[in-house]
């Protein structure tokens, strides 16, 4: 018989697979066939898990014998704003021993709103010898002992970013953990620490690292000691200061902006907490080259910052406090034609009046400025249809769209009517939205709108919006690429969750709370949904204490191959498919 | 039985019937509760209490300009905190916070409202002075409470200060029995007692501060009649 197939050694496979990144096209090279599913598997080298739930390390590590770099993810998006409960879960301990046995060589820890130990931070220091990067985005659990855990054992260290995290500040003395010998250092980013670190041992391993390309310090950094810092390290490509503030001194002015005119790469700021204006202008030499600037902690105002930002005509990205009011704004559409990424943040988050002249009009302009934006976080305070029409026509391009109008059902102030043609507008025109945050006065027809266009949008969030269930139900039935989907304070029930149990298994995640499901549909979803966790969290005591018609607190559905999980606190309960397992 | 149709269904034109959403998973025919399932409460009071007119909406919306109250002292922003503690409870305020909005990062919120007002406090007695940060505290109660601590650096014993709002504001020492009358210089340069004006009037004021030993204080009490250590009734 001859032999079929012209098959390559594996050696070739293996070699062209190597070209292959991204884990789409390396999932659709796996089921090929057989051999072509053994190539990659075992040449798999980055592991992604969205939700460290939805599968368990150990068959992670079954499939992937051979990986360098995994990508954690924990808690869902809403625990950024306090709404999931302290010790809901996320722990990646697990992980952690199980990829300490398996995973030798593993080289990059990435994990986002994760429970992390000093325990698990010394095991990561000790067992993987090739150990590069860890990435620590908005976790939490660990001290400083952790970090000297980790300076103190990873000699080939590239990366240490923690992120947004909250560290427990035992001690400043870390830092000096790493060794005289240690030069490897590439990114460091320590903005989050609310003490002081060793500011000697800062600068002694700054002046040490000829590879330092990113280093985001922290708030104790005080002003005077920055030149300093950037003169050991003028290569540096991002930099974020510490608190940008000293009483105002020409030797200090001169030293600082001879020593930021020093570094000929820097094309990315942050930090400037408490800026004193007067030491602004010592960034103005570099500001032509800058691509990103986050001046969300700057308390400056606008005058201050349409000076700066005048000068920055290769920005690409800005965050920024709302003080930049709509004249800033206006000051930036016309200087930096290459905006891709702008985040406006509320200088008064609860203040009861405006406090500062921001609305609509500054997001339109840019919106009609800079023809490459394409992702927007704006706060503010008013907004109309007029607006948001006019945001969708000139945007087209537009893939994240986060509006949040701080007043819960505020209308258009113009006309008094919900904002659902103006949101339909930007979900109409902008095709390639994958992301998109609604505010204002809702109702139903939003969701037919977002339902009907919205075909490629991933990831949703909606607050006090919506009638019934309808709603719900268009998001669902109509949004066939969604994977993300988050609700808070919406009269959205039974019904429609039940009719698309099954979409439900086709996204990550879905996170509703105060609103209107009850405990009965949880469990019949649960039920008929074995794919799905269907996790009631209510801090009020067991739903099954109450009625069942009775609405729960929190709703968090996710799909997954693994099971309820077994490290759930006493406010939280999985509806099992056999009642009979259900902890209660 | 079809359930109660909201009238804005009816007439905005929607079939509901049609559109009814029955329990039942996707390609499973013969599965005998396949047909409409009425959750019991569903259609809970959550929803019954959006279903309003426009206008109506409207006018109970906060339209970004002035917001209606419902507490009378409302003209008066600045005693609000003052005055928690005499009040009545009152119906949650139309200002209360909710949970988590708007969707702002702690880390966030922290710097922004962040703000120091530094004043030296200096104590009768002692020989050096100390410093508080006047913003951290919200009202009189929470300043004093600080403020006697740092009298009381050696004891161990937990005092409340003893005062009540309609005395005047004093403190102890319970190591020595001691009183303190806490005063204050203001922007004009003049002593003033601590708590006669609001709260958030006297930080904006407050230069330093300064606890003086009750035997030291000029003139006499009439408030505080039952005064026990300089008294000789």
């Amino acid at each position: 018989m001859p032999r079929m197939g012209y098959s390559f050694p594996e050696e070739v496979l293996e070699h062209v697979f190597s070209f292959i990144q991204s884990d789409e096209d390396r999932n659709a090279i796996s089921e090929v066939c057989r051999s072509w599913h053994d190539i990659e598997r075992w040449s798999r080298r980055r592991v992604f898990v969205g939700n460290c739930y939805a599968i368990s390390p150990t068959m992670v590590i079954r499939r992937f014998p051979e990986v360098r770099s995994v990508k954690l993810k924990g808690k869902p998006h809403f625990a950024d704003f306090n709404l999931v409960p302290e010790g809901w879960g996320g722990y990646v301990a697990p992980w952690i021993s199980a990829m300490a046995s398996a995973y030798p060589w593993l080289e990059e820890i990435r994990l986002k709103r994760m429970v992390i130990t000093d325990e698990s931070l010394e095991l990561i220091s000790k067992s993987f010898k090739n150990f590069k990067v860890l990435v620590l985005s908005s976790c939490e659990g660990f001290s400083t002992d952790g970090l000297a855990a980790i300076a103190a054992n990873c000699r080939n260290l590239r990366e240490l970013d923690l992120g947004e995290s909250e560290v427990e500040d035992l001690s400043g003395h870390w830092l000096s953990r790493f060794p005289d010998n240690y030069t490897s250092m590439v990114s460091l980013n320590i903005a989050c620490l609310g003490w002081e670190v060793s500011f000697s041992a800062l600068e002694r391993l700054v002046g040490r690292c000829p590879n330092l390309r990113t280093l985001r310090l922290n708030r104790a950094v005080p002003l005077d000691k920055l030149a300093n810092l950037l003169c050991r390290a003028p290569q540096l490509v991002e930099l974020g200061t510490g608190a940008y503030s000293s009483e105002l001194r020409p030797d200090v002015f001169s030293n600082l902006s001879g020593a930021f005119s020093g570094c000929k790469e820097l094309k990315s700021l942050s930090g400037f907490w408490d800026v004193v204006p007067g030491y602004l202008p010592a960034v103005y030499p570099i500001c032509s080259k800058l691509k990103s600037l986050n001046l969300s902690y700057a308390t400056i105002q606008s005058p201050e910052l349409i000076k700066l930002v005048s000068q920055c005509q290769n920005l690409q990205r800005l965050w920024v406090l709302d003080y930049i009011e709509d004249a800033g704004l206006d000051a930036l559409a016309a200087s930096c034609k290459d905006l891709r990424e702008l985040r406006v943040f509320p200088s008064d988050p609860f203040g009861q009046e405006p406090n500062v002249p921001l609305t609509e009009q500054g997001l339109v302009s840019v919106s009609e400025g800079c023809p490459k934006l394409q992702s927007v976080l704006y706060f503010c305070r008013q907004m109309s249809n007029a607006a948001l029409m006019t945001i969708a026509r000139n945007r087209p391009n537009m893939t994240r769209f986060r509006l949040c109008i701080i007043e819960p059902h505020t209308p258009d102030y113009l006309t008094l009517q919900p904002l659902d043609v103006g949101f339909g507008a930007i979900v109409e025109h902008c095709k390639d939205l994958r992301r998109l945050s609604l505010s204002g006065l809702l109702t139903d027809r939003v969701f037919e709108y977002i339902g009907t266009h919205a075909k490629k949008l991933e990831m949703l969030s909606v607050a006090f919006a919506g009638e019934s269930d309808l709603g719900l139900h268009h998001i669902l039935s109509g949004c066939d690429n969604l994977r993300k989907l988050e609700i808070r304070d919406c009269p959205f029930g039974d019904k429609a969750l039940l009719a698309n149990a099954a979409k439900l298994e086709t996204m990550r995640s879905l996170w509703m709370s105060s609103c209107s499901v009850s405990f009965g549909a949880c469990k019949l979803l649960g039920q008929k949904m074995p794919g799905l966790n269907v996790e009631v969290i209510d801090e009020r005591g067991p739903p099954d204490l109450r009625p069942e018609s009775c609405p729960i607190d929190k709703l968090y559905v996710y799909r997954t191959v693994s099971g309820p999980r077994f490290d759930m606190p006493g406010f939280v309960w999985t509806m099992a498919e056999n009642p009979a397992l259900r902890l209660s | 039985m079809s359930p109660d149709l909201p009238k804005s269904d009816v007439s905005s034109g929607l079939n509901f019937k049609e559109t009814e959403l029955t329990l039942g998973l996707p390609g499973e025919i013969g599965r005998g509760t396949s047909s409409l399932i009425q959750i019991p409460g569903s259609s809970s009071a959550k929803l019954t209490g959006t279903k309003r007119g426009f206008s109506q909406a409207a006018m109970d919306l906060n339209l970004g300009r002035s917001f209606s109250v419902e507490h009378d002292d409302s003209a008066c922003e600045q005693s609000e905190s003052e005055n928690e503690d005499l009040s009545v409870a009152k119906p949650p305020s139309a200002k209360a916070q909710i949970l988590g909005w708007p969707p702002v990062r702690a880390f966030r919120k922290n710097v922004i409202t962040k703000s120091c007002h530094l004043v030296k406090v200096a104590m009768d007695g002692a020989p050096y002075l100390r410093k508080v940060d006047l913003e951290m505290y919200n009202s009189y109660q929470q300043l004093l409470s600080a403020l006697e601590e740092m009298l009381i650096s050696c004891s161990t014993i937990p005092t409340h200060p003893t005062r009540n709002y309609l005395d005047e504001k004093k403190l102890m020492d319970p190591a020595s029995g001691v009183e303190y009358v806490p005063i204050y210089e203001d922007k004009d340069g003049d002593l003033m007692l601590v708590g006669d004006v609001p709260w958030k009037m006297f930080v904006e004021s407050c230069k330093r501060l300064r606890l003086i030993k009750i035997s030291e204080a000029i003139g006499p009490d009439p408030r505080t009649p039952q005064q026990s250590a300089s008294c000789t009734s």
